[in-house]
Formats: structure tokens, sequence, C-alpha cells
């Protein structure tokens, strides 16, 4: 038995019997399914199979959604009492968890992400976040806000293509327990399972009108953003949109949250450790193949340690399993689309251009999808591009520094501020550099951790306003007190 | 000794040494077994893992009610653990209290079972709690006897009172008995070491000290080998390797009774140290009621339902 056989693991992939995708897709407006005039493909990014056509809203189909909206916030929504609300959040909850499955699959045909991924976070956590503000909906007087909050009206909500469900979940399930109704527009990539959300609140009989999902690209965005009839916008999405949707919005009654763009800094100390910090820096950047707004995409490691440090995270990198995202045992699946792999690859390039030099895992990556492998680069600066613009993919920028203080300034050196990592093994030292970093999730000895209760949201550039606990609660209520 | 020039044997540089290791933060520990007990092994991947599980398997008697009986029924079963198939690996070794220690080398090479190990649990058993000079003897007699491989306990006390180098000192002094006759594995009982520092802080020591393999436990403590004590020290034999190009072997003893258990401890193996841990030689898994599972497991692959249990043989 001592001839060396490798543990090559059998494909393991997830049935994808358990989802029936429609040859073509409405919208949802005022509880119904209606047809869409002109529609648009939309592919599984790991094959380019074209899964669906999906419906681009214009103005008519919008008017109609906040129409319905309007009509149920009225008639139906505002009126009823907290607890009622509450009761169809808790049975949206339920019904999630039940299809988590059909959710999981039909998340990672349509985005590219693993299905360990979608079926061990974004579906667990969207459905969290119903059960989290279910129980807000009848205790709206204690949130702080005055003795009779109000809600805002009808909510646009938009919302990107990197966790489609939970970035739904996140906008719907406050926006419904504070008794506002929403029109809200997944990403033109990734309708699906925004659609498959439509009819589970079919399936809850939540009340013709509150939830109205209009489905399109960023013209579509741009009539919701400029309804009149709309109160509130929350946006997720980059930077420069929530720019476009600030300017758009700031002549107008409307409030807005936007959770925008990040370039996160996770600061590895020598006293950390090391094993799990290298675990922590994967984690931070090749989760869900970098797409992740608060990414740890800047890895700043104490020069003492850059060595030792740079050699077990490459290793552990060389691990990373990349491929087919219905395969259980995958790690990294595909990019969402073609036009972010051309970014992705784009500013790679510059920070080859630039000096930096680059490394990628030895993986063979397939022939058709799209698809970049894991890929660091070292002997970055604050001056390199890539140390500075956000990259949106799999790629880690490796920085170093001398001392703590070093480490604070240039994390904080970026005009984004929505997260940070710090590594350490001194309580210490982790509790001053969390004083001292400015960015509004800071995690300490690990990374990517999300909590319903735990609000989520940054300074600077990365955003306005909070989604998460009873800080993301009030960007949807309107604080009002009768003495 | 030199101890591959980590140590000089003072007390002085063996601080200097432990304390030169970083730490293990137990939550990012314990998130990374459990990531990697998601992994899915089917198909020809299973079956590579069942077959490559029962040849790293020390087949374990350690019953104060273990008979010259019992032990030779265990060596046969080690031998060809399943009477109707040949093809089906023998076990790494069969480990048994000091006593049957000749018992059990007579029989299996009696029955042709040369290249199945005896493995001896020595230094007072399962708590190390006897004089220096009573585990020597311990030792000896064992291999005396026909042990190829010797699994010595360390002295928890000892360590959990920081007297790191009487720790140090006995696996050294045992490996010395050792010499070229028997591999010594080294048990830290990390059940009662407690903290992943502990089970980093024991693998380091006991690696320098001349270990060939370190042992997670005796099985006489719960817990014992769970996911992310192995990881810890799957991770401190790599990095051991790094240091000094030697590889020491890794061995999980209790609490692993399935095949599901089994192929975990594989992937957790494959995707930490690395596929060339993955051989007896390097990686042994102490066990009694998992080869019985494994070999169900075998059988369901082949024949593609589960037979009745009758159709393994019990201990």
């Amino acid at each position: 038995m001592e001839e060396k056989l490798s543990f090559e693991y059998a494909p393991a992939p997830e049935s994808r019997a358990v989802v029936s995708i429609k040859p073509k897709y409405g919208h949802f407006i005022g509880g119904k399914f209606v047809a869409g005039s002109k529609h648009f493909p939309t592919i599984n990014p790991a094959t380019e199979e074209v899964l669906s056509q999906i419906a681009l809203a214009g103005k008519s189909e919008v008017d109609a959604a906040v129409k319905a909206a309007r009509k149920a916030y009225t008639t139906t929504w505002s009126k009823m009492s907290g607890k009622e609300r509450g009761k169809y959040l808790f049975r949206i909850a339920r019904i999630m968890q039940e299809r988590a499955r059909e959710f999981a699959v039909l998340e990672t045909l349509d985005n590219g992400k693993p299905i360990r991924e979608s079926r061990d976070v974004d579906v667990p956590l969207a459905a969290a976040h119903f059960f989290y503000h279910a129980g807000w909906a009848d205790k709206l007087e204690y949130a702080g806000l005055g003795t009779t909050p109000k809600p805002h009206g009808v909510a646009g909500q938009i919302i990107p293509w990197n966790f489609p469900l939970l970035m739904l979940a996140w906008k719907v399930a406050p926006a419904l327990a504070a008794g506002n109704t929403v029109v809200l527009k997944p990403a033109e990539t990734t309708s699906l399972t925004a659609l498959l959300f439509a009819e589970v609140c079919q399936q809850a009989e939540l009340p013709a009108g509150v939830v109205n999902i209009v489905t399109g690209d960023g013209t579509t965005g741009a009539l919701i953003v400029n309804h009149p009839g709309i109160d509130k916008i929350a946006f997720t999405g980059s930077t420069e949109v929530g720019k476009i949707i600030a300017r758009a919005v700031a002549p107008t009654h409307k409030s807005v949250t936007l959770e925008l763009g990040g370039k996160a800094a996770n600061i590895v100390f020598d006293d950390a450790a090391i094993d799990e910090a290298v675990e922590g820096i994967v984690n931070g950047i090749f989760f869900n193949q970098g797409h992740v707004c608060c990414a740890g995409s800047r890895l700043l490691l104490q020069e003492s340690i850059e060595d030792e440090f740079l050699e077990k995270l490459k290793i552990r990198m060389a691990k990373i399993r990349v491929g087919d995202p219905m395969d259980k045992n995958t790690d990294l699946g595909a990019i969402n689309s073609k036009e972010q792999l051309l970014k992705i690859a784009e500013l790679s390039a510059t920070g080859d251009s630039e000096g930096a030099q680059r490394w990628s895992t030895p993986c063979d990556l397939p022939s058709k999808g799209f698809w970049f492998a894991p890929t660091i680069f070292t002997g970055v600066t604050q001056a390199h591009r890539i140390a500075r613009e956000e990259i949106f993919g799999p790629v880690l920028s490796v920085l170093t520094f001398r001392t703590p203080q070093e480490a604070i300034d240039k994390a904080n050196n970026t005009p984004f501020g929505l997260s940070a990592g710090i590594w350490s093994e001194k309580g210490s030292k982790v509790l001053w550099s969390s004083q001292q970093l400015r960015a509004g999730v800071i995690w300490a000895n690990t990374f990517n951790k999300f909590d319903p209760t735990s609000p989520f949201g940054g300074y600077k550039e990365s955003g306005w306003g909070r989604e998460g606990g009873r800080h993301g609660l009030s960007a949807y209520l309107k604080g009002v007190s009768h003495e | 000794m030199s101890f591959y020039g980590l140590v000089d044997g003072t007390e002085s540089s063996l601080k200097k040494y432990l304390g030169s290791l970083s730490g293990v933060d137990q939550v990012g520990a314990d998130a990374r077994a459990a990531m990697l007990a998601t992994r899915s092994i089917k198909a020809a991947s299973k079956r590579w893992a069942i077959d490559t599980a029962i040849s790293m398997v020390d087949l374990t008697t350690l019953e104060g009610a273990d008979t010259p009986g019992k032990v030779k029924a265990l060596c046969t079963k080690a031998v060809r653990p399943d009477p109707t198939n040949s093809e089906v690996p023998s076990v790494g070794a069969v480990c048994v209290y000091n006593d049957m220690v000749k018992i059990a080398r007579t029989h299996l090479d009696l029955i042709g079972g040369q290249h199945v190990g005896v493995a001896a649990v020595s230094t007072a058993f399962p708590s190390g709690r006897a004089s220096l000079a009573v585990k020597i003897q311990d030792t000896q007699d064992a291999i005396d006897a026909g042990a190829s491989e010797i699994d010595m306990v360390i002295d928890r006390g000892a360590f959990l009172s920081g007297r790191y180098i009487e720790v140090f000192e006995e696996i050294v002094k045992i490996r010395e008995i050792c010499g070229t006759k028997a591999h010594l594995k080294v048990i830290f009982e990390t059940g009662e070491l407690v903290t992943y520092d502990n089970v980093r802080k024991a693998s380091f020591m006991a690696m320098a000290a001349g270990a060939d393999f370190i042992k997670t436990s005796t099985g006489k403590v719960a817990p014992a080998a769970t996911a992310p004590v192995v990881l810890v020290m799957l991770e401190a034999v790599r990095d051991f390797y790094a240091m000094t190009k030697v590889r020491i072997g890794v061995k999980p003893a209790g609490g692993i009774r399935n095949t599901k258990d089994a192929i975990k401890q594989l992937v957790l193996v494959n995707e930490t140290a690395g596929p060339d841990w993955l051989t007896p030689s390097l990686f042994r898994i102490g066990a009694s009621a998992l080869l019985n599972d494994l070999l169900m497991q075998r059988m369901k692959m082949d024949d593609g339902y589960y037979a009745s249990p009758q159709y393994v043989t019990i201990d």
C-alpha cells in the first residue's frame, strides 16, 4: 500500500431536477405574474447556456408596479397591525426554508456561485433576515425612533447580482416589517431567484401589491429611481451608480440608502494565529469569487512575516477547487458575466503593467463559461490601481507594513470604508486597531460573517445608511413622537 | 541527539522553540474543519478512500478483559478483514497492551500476517502516571516481545503544569529505547490538553523529541480525535516538514466509528498535510468498530445494497 495514489474527488453534482425554469418570465405586479413586452436572455455563467428569457420593464410596467404598491400600501399594508404583518414575514421565512434547495440550485445556476455557498450561506441567511424582521414588525415603537414611527410608503429597491436572493431579503424584509410596500428590481443577470421569491409571496398569500418585482437593466432601475410615486430608494451596487442615484434623488422628497463598493484591508499582524489568518484571507477574498462588496481585497501584511505567510497562503490557495458550481466540492465558481470577467482581467492587467507580481493557482479552468483563477499580486503599493480600485473578483493585492500605525494609515487611505479585518492574538492590539479603522464593519480574527442582527454599511464612498439590525430597520421608518 | 537542530536539549532552548510557535484560533480552526466536513466523496473516490482507510486502521483492543483468544481473533481479522474477499487489504497494525504483544506477533506470523505490525501501548498507558523507570521498562518489555510500534502516552500532568522539559525528556528517552526496532507514536490525550494551542505545542515538542507519529488520544477519554484537533496536528506535521524535510505521521484515535468519519479524516489529510500523507506509513486511524463499518460500506458499493450485519465478522 505504499504506492502513491492521489485522492481525486469524483464529481458530486447537486441535482438540478428540483427546479423548473420557465422558458420566459414576466413581471410580478399586484400579486400576479404579468407578461413582459421585451425580453433578454439570462445565462448560466458556468456554461453560457441560456436559462430563460427575462422581461425588460419599461415605463408602463414600472408605473403599474408603483401603482400596485401604492394601492397595497394605502388600502392594506399600512392599515394592518404589526402583528399581522409579522405573520406574513414568518410565513415567507418558513417557505424559503422549505424550498431552500430549490432556491440554492437556482441561485447557483443563474449566478455561478458554488452550490456549497448558496446552500450554506445565501439561502439560510436570506431566511434568517425574514425571521429577524418578522420579529420587529409588532415592536416598532421600541426601535428607538419615537413612540409611533411611520413607514415611508413605497420603497424602490435595486439589488446587485452577487447575492441575488440575500440582497433581496436584506431589502424586502425590513421594508415590509416597517410597513412599506416595495417595487424591487433584481440585477439583469440574476433575476431568477427573485421571480421564485414572487411565487413564495403568492404561496404565503401576501396581499397583492405589497411586493412587486420588475426585471430589467439599468434603464429600468433609472425609471424606479426617478419615479415620483416612490418615497424611498434603497440601492446596493457600484459606487459609480450610487453617485448617479444620490444626484437624482437629491432634489426630491425621497429618502435613500446606498450600499456601495469597498476595498477592504485585511490586516495580519505578526502575532496572528497564522493558519487561521491564512484561512481568513482566503475566505475574505475568494468567497463568492470575490464578488463581495466587503471582500478583503487588500492584504496588509506585517513585513516580518511576509515570506512565511505568503508561502502558506499560496499552498492553501492551490487547494481551492475551481470549477462546476453545481459540484458540492467546488470552492470557487464562475465569474457572473463576461462583462465582469473583462473588468477583472483589465484591472489585473494594470497590476502587471504597474510592476506588481502576479501569481495564480495552477488550476484547469473550464473551456466554456466565465472563469478567473484565484490570483494574488505581491509588491503592491498604495499607488497601484489594484490597491485603490474595486476589482470585484478573485484577485488579492498584497501590501506590507512595519508598525500598527502604518497598517491603520494604509487601511484608511482609500475612498472606501465598508469593512476591514484584523488578525492578531493580542486583544489590546485588536481593540486599538478597530477603534482607528474607518469602516462600517470590522472583523477580528474572522471575516465575511453576516447576521441579520448586525448593521452592515459603509463609511465614505462605501455608502449611506445601514442594513440589518435596528439601524437597518430605521432606514425604512420615519421617527415620529406623540407626547 | 540533535533534535533536528531545533532545540539543544536544554530547558531554555525548548522554551524558546515552543514560544516561537504561532497560536491557534479556536473559532477559525473549528470553522475550517467544519467546512472540510462538507466535502462529498462519491463513487470511485469513495471506493479508494474505503480501501485506503482499511489499510490505515490500527485495529485495537485495550480492555482489561483481553485474553489470548480475543487477541488472536483480532489478529486474524487484521490480516484478512473480509474472509470472503481477499482483495480487501490488511489493516496497518494491531494495537494491544504490552502483555499481549508476544501473543499477537506470534499469531500474526503464524497466519501469514508478517506485514501487519504490532503496536503496544506503553509508558503506563493510559494515564502516564508512573515513574520514568517503570515507563522505560514497560517500553523495553514491549520491544523485547516483538512490538514494532510503541504508542506512548505523555505525562499530561507535567505538560499542564508547564514542565515541558520533563515531557520532552521522557519522549527522548523512550525514543532511545525504541531505537531502530520500533516506530514511536506519541499520544497527547488531547481531551485532557483541551486547547488547540496546547495541541500545537505538544505536536511540535513531540516531533522535535523524535516521534515518528503524533497521536490524539488513548480512546479512554472523550472528546478524542475531533476534526479540528486532527486539523491542528496535520498543520503541525506539514509545518514541521517545511522546517526539517522530515515527514511525521498522524494517528487520530477514539471516536472514529464509521466510514463517513473515516473519509472526513482522509479529506482533512488531503487538504491539510497533502496527498503525501495518504499512506499507512504516515496516517493511521486507531479504531475497533470502524473496520466493520468500512467493510459493510465496501460490500454495499460492490453489491448495491446493505448486507445483514451477519456478513461481517464480530470481534
